[in-house]
């Protein structure tokens, strides 16, 4: 087991670290709100396409109608949002997550 | 030529290819790593295929091209539970696991928690799941090979399923994980490359117009504009109210399902570095979401060229009509021999995709097995790598085993819902668990437990009192009725269920371990100490 190799008072110490609450708080208030963003925008889908079918049934160009419309639009907020969490972690997780394990390797050896 | 000779050949070019890269794969598997996990090695493009791989199942390739061919837009939906659902992986699952586990499912689990009654936990749901999941796409298969290769009898349908029982047995057995993940990679892009053929013919056929294709489709669908709306399938007017909340209970289950599939989160594990996962799920939602938008003008073109009536013919749930569609647009553009052609294709392309997702789901229950329960439960962890590599082997050869034998069994039986029960059953008991696991300081072991089961036995109990089982035409069992759950997806109770469990059985309990939160907390998002990619 490799996995054992670190006293667990050292990652105490290193969670109380300013920079580590940083990277987390970076993390966290990113990755929580978005999530319950992207449910209830899914979850409003699926409500109206059980409760709401005349509204879904509005044509709107076409034969192309609401509920279409709604369907592509969870691709492209799917396709969207990660986009953006790969900038977002590429601008401000990814740089702090290896200066800290850089520094608690280092330490380690 | 005729087009199942076409395909026959066709897809044993496909078993050969495989077959030989397992066989090259088998020659570096040397580690557990290795074995498990394709010694992290893939890159990040490589593990999006494979993840499309794992993850476009028969189902979703011919069952929701199906779907939207006999009802319209309703099929639709499915496709975007199944794609919404990879955000939650991608933004609170992917990257923590990859840092913070080792092999399967319940090494995140465990983590910080009394290893043995969790890992059990863990390892039996990761069974349960994957074994009701496979079984679904092993009686898929006999169904599928007397629609595309002709072969009608059941013996030639049981022929059928011990050959693709055979061959993925041999695939994890022989190849492991890096074998699996070749076998996925080029999987996908058949998958992708046969889809995109058809697509692109269909919508040259109507000239680009997509609102005149829809038109066509619903025109020949014989239910006229409805065809383009919600409620033919789901919610509709005869269901009542509760056919409302079914669908709601569906949706939740499709969308927090995925990242509670012990088969798809093995797929962070191959890949070097958390960095890697996240870019291997970017890749395999650009993948799958596209792959979402073909079908979508696979199913709408089928209803349009072919026609809801004759594809409800030939297949009453509608399996075939992307088969029957590619042999339409074929003949429409290239003549006869053209159809043959294209509908080969497609049939070929179809039993990759079964054999793909079935050898993945074998890994994953025989490596939960071998890893979790006989490693850690039974021999508390003093066993040596050899060994658990031997005890994963067969296992692998075991389930793959019992899987042929009861999809034979189940043959005549309506199965399609062992999928969403398995999606089910992965969001109330696995989801639960790993959120609190990465998320929560105070969670335990009696919470970890508690929702594991807690999800896993609610989703299962709804399920065998719900109409699926017994009271209707067409329930599994016909002539008893014992149901009292009138709903047939269960997530929406069980979900909650499963969240609930976790939550009162870890306030219950007054033991935590705060110091291992610690480090999980540290490795999952530093990466300190994650499994490194081995080097040969």
């Amino acid at each position: 087991m490799t996995t054992e190799q670190h006293d667990s008072s050292v990652y105490e110490q290193i969670r109380a670290t300013d920079r580590f609450q940083e990277l987390r708080r970076r993390y966290r208030s990113w990755a929580f709100p978005m999530t319950v963003a992207f449910l209830v925008w899914y979850l409003l889908y699926v409500v109206l396409s059980a409760f709401a079918r005349d509204f879904m049934a509005i044509k709107v160009l076409g034969n192309i109608n609401v509920a279409l419309i709604f369907g592509l639009l969870q691709f492209v907020s799917t396709f969207y949002i990660s986009w953006a969490y790969s900038r977002h972690s590429a601008a401000k997780l990814d740089p702090l997550a290896d200066e800290l394990r850089d520094e608690i390797e280092k330490a380690d050896k | 030529m005729s087009h199942t000779t076409l395909a026959t050949v066709l897809f044993l070019l496909f078993v050969v290819g495989t077959l030989a890269i397992t066989f090259w794969a088998s020659r570096q598997n040397k580690t557990a790593a290795d074995y498990y996990a394709g010694g992290r090695a893939f890159s990040a493009a490589q593990n999006g295929l494979a993840i499309g791989g794992d993850y476009m199942s028969a189902a979703s390739f011919l069952g929701i091209a199906g779907l939207i061919a006999l009802y319209g837009y309703d099929g639709f939906l499915y496709s975007i539970g199944f794609l919404v659902a990879w955000l939650v992986a991608l933004l609170l699952v992917a990257e923590l696991m990859r840092n913070s586990g080792k092999y399967t499912m319940a090494d995140v689990l465990a983590f910080r928690m009394s290893p043995r009654p969790v890992r059990t936990a863990a390892g039996v749901s990761t069974i349960v799941v994957s074994i009701f999941y496979l079984l679904a796409q092993m009686v898929g298969a006999g169904a599928l090979v007397g629609l595309l290769l002709g072969i009608t009898s059941d013996s030639g349908k049981a022929l059928t399923i011990v050959g693709v029982g055979i061959l993925m047995i041999v695939y994890v057995v022989v190849g492991g994980m890096k074998g699996t993940t070749w076998v996925q990679i080029v999987k996908a892009v058949l998958l992708m490359g046969g889809a995109t053929l058809v697509t692109l013919l269909v919508l040259g056929k109507y000239g680009f117009n997509v609102s005149g294709l829809l038109g066509e489709a619903a025109a020949q669908s014989g239910k006229g504009a409805a065809f383009l709306e919600p409620n033919l399938r789901y919610a509709t007017e005869a269901q009542g109210i509760w056919g409302k909340f079914d669908l709601i209970s569906l949706g939740l289950a499709l969308v927090l399902g995925t990242a509670g599939l012990p088969h798809i989160l093995i797929r962070f594990y191959t890949v070097p570095t958390a960095k890697d996962a996240r870019k291997s799920v970017l890749w395999g939602i650009g993948i799958i979401g596209t792959f979402y938008l073909l079908t979508l003008v696979l199913g709408f073109g089928a209803a349009a060229m072919v026609g809801s009536e004759a594809i409800r013919t030939e297949n009453a749930a509608g399996n075939t009509a992307a088969p029957q569609l590619a042999l339409a647009i074929g003949n429409a553009i290239f003549g006869d021999v053209g159809g043959t052609i294209l509908l080969a294709v497609i049939a070929a392309v179809a039993f990759a995709t079964i054999l793909a997702v079935v050898a993945g789901l074998t890994l994953a229950s025989s490596s939960s097995f071998a890893h979790d329960l006989y490693a850690h439960v039974f021999k508390r962890g003093n066993v040596t790598e050899k060994q658990e590599i031997l005890v994963a082997r067969i296992s692998a050869f075991v389930i793959g085993a019992v899987a042929i034998g009861l999809g034979i069994l189940a043959q005549a039986q309506n199965v399609a819902f062992l999928v969403a029960l398995a999606f089910a059953i992965a969001a109330s008991g696995n989801l639960p668990a790993i959120l609190y696991s990465l998320f929560w300081k105070r969670f335990n072991t009696a919470g970890a437990v508690a929702s594991i089961y807690g999800g896993l036995v609610s989703a299962l109990v709804l399920v065998i009192f719900s109409p699926v089982v017994s009271g209707r035409p067409t329930s599994l069992i016909k002539d008893m009725d014992f149901h009292w759950f009138p709903m047939e997806n269960p997530g929406l109770f069980s979900i909650p269920i499963g969240f609930l469990c976790g939550y009162i059985a870890t306030r219950m309990s007054k033991e935590y371990n705060d110091a291992k939160y610690a480090e999980m907390e540290v490795r999952s998002l530093t990466g300190v100490g994650a499994e490194k990619a081995s080097t040969h």
